[in-house]
């Protein structure tokens, strides 16, 4: 009996520390390759620029969330992230479809081979490094940063209403003596982990939060919208035509202008999605971002490259090896294993600070032994 | 009754022209086959006809409108239809999917010409839900044969039908194609295989270095000396 306890302490642990954080990143990490994805099926070349797309659409995102706190609204229980989702989305496909335009376009024009796109495209990613920090700067922000008011300028009592007690608090300014208020938007939370063990009383337990839950659930629901799109619309049957064999397509009259439209449309808003679900969960920083590129190639790769099936189940088997092999494992070896076999010091493969090797790894054994990844074939 | 007039066409690649005052007619539902030695710009008669390559001398009408200037996809609007070569399917998408990207252009309910191919080719319909990809090579021609037909097409334009596909899926191609002929489509074949094209064909044309040589019924021109003993192998 006691041997069951440590058991299902030991897979509480594991699924806080282990599951649960790898579905979301998962999510994040599927939805970045789904859009590289099917800009390398259609468009034909690697969209290095992919990373700081989704900064731009996550400090979309940010700014309008910055702005809606300091004219002294909150959307709690919301996440204010989602809020302005859709017009993160906006920007960042016209962000995309400008960037098309006016430097895609041309190299398409006069046929260029991949390579000059790839390099275009690290010219657009540069670009994109530059306009991101030249709006909102290097350094992390969260969506949920204190703000500070003065007492008369807002209404404290709906606040408290809205937020909580803990939220709002009352200071006396030290240089100017006056009394200011503080708010810091708290996140909507299920239940925490302490929650959980009192309620179920084990030594172990795992919390849930909004956008855990909102960040899975719309990357599930983007997935089968998008699937639904690819195989039963008359444009995304056009765009798998295209992909497939841009000549017949262009005898059969598919209009590549169009294709070439919704693509970045979908990429746009894909990449908009995942970096705001991104900065929700970790905070806003346009280097993490730019860092991401690389979980995000390998998710692509180890799924096939032009498959958007094996994009997400690239993006998760890249999640889960970089956090099943960062963990530190002590606790599970310390409930599994006979208390003479205790684990003192740590038990960790690698440290988190490596986890970028790990993508690393999968990606060069994948290009090794399966170069065309998990689902073999022709793009879609 | 003409329905393709392409008259004195001279163009090729760029560089040196492949077609010199090239001419080439087809009748409203009839069978013409283009035949010549390798080289002879067989197929690129055919590209020029639809529009792939620029011509600098030419006209090309199509029931008496001049098409010479427009885009491949304008004139499939004008009733022409080309099967190309190779990769001339969608290998990633289902056979049904194949059928309804032929008919892009057309915005009316397609079932009913779906069902025609089917009726044409039973063995689409069987495979209807499978991979293009996964379609036999014999199979994979009735598709794209099926492809084109999907824009009722009055002109069926088919580059090398029996190019790699065995003796007997060759006859059997052969036989579609005159099931085909039976709807009243006109069809223009550039074959490698002369004789057996010949012996389906209601006209021929012989090209040799991208010149008309011989022109004449199928028959007539199976019965050449001449023909037989440059281009039929005696």
């Amino acid at each position: 009996m006691e041997y069951l306890v440590d058991l299902a302490n030991a897979f509480l642990w594991m699924f806080n520390f282990l599951i649960l954080p790898a579905l979301t990143y998962g999510s994040t990490l599927a939805l970045g390759a789904l859009g590289v994805t099917l800009i390398f099926g259609i468009l034909r070349f690697a969209h290095f620029a992919h990373g700081d797309m989704m900064a731009f659409g996550a400090m979309i995102s940010l700014i309008g969330v910055e702005l809606l706190n300091r004219f002294g609204y909150f959307s709690y229980p919301i996440p204010a992230g989602l809020l302005f989702l859709p017009i993160a989305m906006i920007l960042t496909v016209l962000l995309a479809l400008v960037l098309d335009q006016t430097v895609y376009k041309y190299y398409r024009r006069v046929k260029s081979p991949p390579v000059v796109f790839v390099m275009a495209s690290i010219g657009v990613m540069f670009l994109l490094n530059g306009l991101t920090r030249l709006i909102k700067g290097p350094e992390l922000s969260v969506f949920n940063a204190q703000q500070t008011f003065s007492v008369e300028s807002i209404n404290v009592s709906s606040l408290i209403k809205q937020l909580g007690e803990r939220a709002v608090r009352i200071k006396t300014d030290f240089s100017t003596k006056e009394d200011i208020v503080q708010v810091t938007e708290p996140e909507f939370i299920f239940f925490t982990v302490r929650e959980f063990k009192a309620a179920t009383g084990f030594a172990e337990g795992f919390g849930l939060d909004l956008i855990q839950v909102t960040t899975f659930v719309s990357a599930v629901v983007i997935f089968l919208g998008l699937y639904f799109f690819l195989k039963r619309t008359r444009t995304g049957k056009a765009m798998r035509a295209y992909s497939d064999n841009e000549e017949l397509a262009l005898l059969s009259g598919i209009d590549p202008q169009r294709v070439v439209f919704f693509t970045w449309t979908i990429a746009g808003c894909l990449a908009a999605v995942a970096g705001t679900m991104y900065g929700l969960d970790k905070g806003y920083k346009p280097f993490t971002y730019f860092q991401m590129l690389l979980p995000i190639f390998a998710a692509t790769i180890v799924g096939g490259i032009g498959h958007p099936q094996g994009a997400i189940i690239g993006g998760y088997l890249i999640a889960f090896s970089e956090i099943v092999i960062t963990a530190n494992y002590k606790k599970v070896a310390n409930y599994l294993l006979p208390e003479q076999l205790e684990v003192v010091g740590n038990l960790q493969l690698l440290g988190t600070e490596y986890k970028f090797s790990v993508s690393f790894l999968i990606l060069v054994i994948v290009l090794l032994f399966r170069p065309t990844g998990i689902f073999r074939g022709k793009v879609f | 009754m003409t329905l393709l007039k392409a008259i004195k066409m001279s163009g090729g690649y760029g560089g040196a022209d492949i077609l010199k005052n090239c001419t080439i007619e087809v009748d409203r539902g009839e069978i013409v086959v283009i035949v010549g030695p390798n080289g002879a710009g067989k197929s690129t008669a055919m590209k020029a006809i639809f529009g792939m390559i620029e011509l600098h001398n030419g006209s090309i009408q199509m029931d008496g409108v001049e098409i010479s200037k427009i885009a491949p996809q304008q004139r499939v609007r004008h009733g022409m239809a080309f099967v190309p070569q190779s990769n001339n399917v969608f290998h990633s998408l289902t056979v049904e999917e194949n059928l309804e990207m032929g008919a892009f252009l057309r915005r009316d309910n397609l079932t009913e010409s779906i069902n025609e191919v089917f009726k044409l080719f039973p063995v689409l319909q069987e495979k209807r839900q499978q991979m293009a990809g996964e379609l036999s090579g014999g199979q994979r021609q009735q598709l794209a044969f099926g492809r084109a037909l999907m824009t009722n097409p009055t002109l069926l334009m088919l580059d090398e039908p029996t190019a790699g596909v065995s003796p007997n899926v060759m006859d059997e191609l052969f036989n579609r194609i005159l099931e085909i002929k039976e709807t009243h489509i006109a069809i223009l074949i550039v074959e490698q295989n002369a004789r057996q094209a010949l012996s389906i064909a209601d006209r021929g044309y012989v090209l040799v270095n991208g010149e008309n040589r011989h022109t004449g019924s199928g028959k007539m021109l199976l019965a050449n000396s001449q023909v037989r003993r440059s281009f039929l192998g005696g």
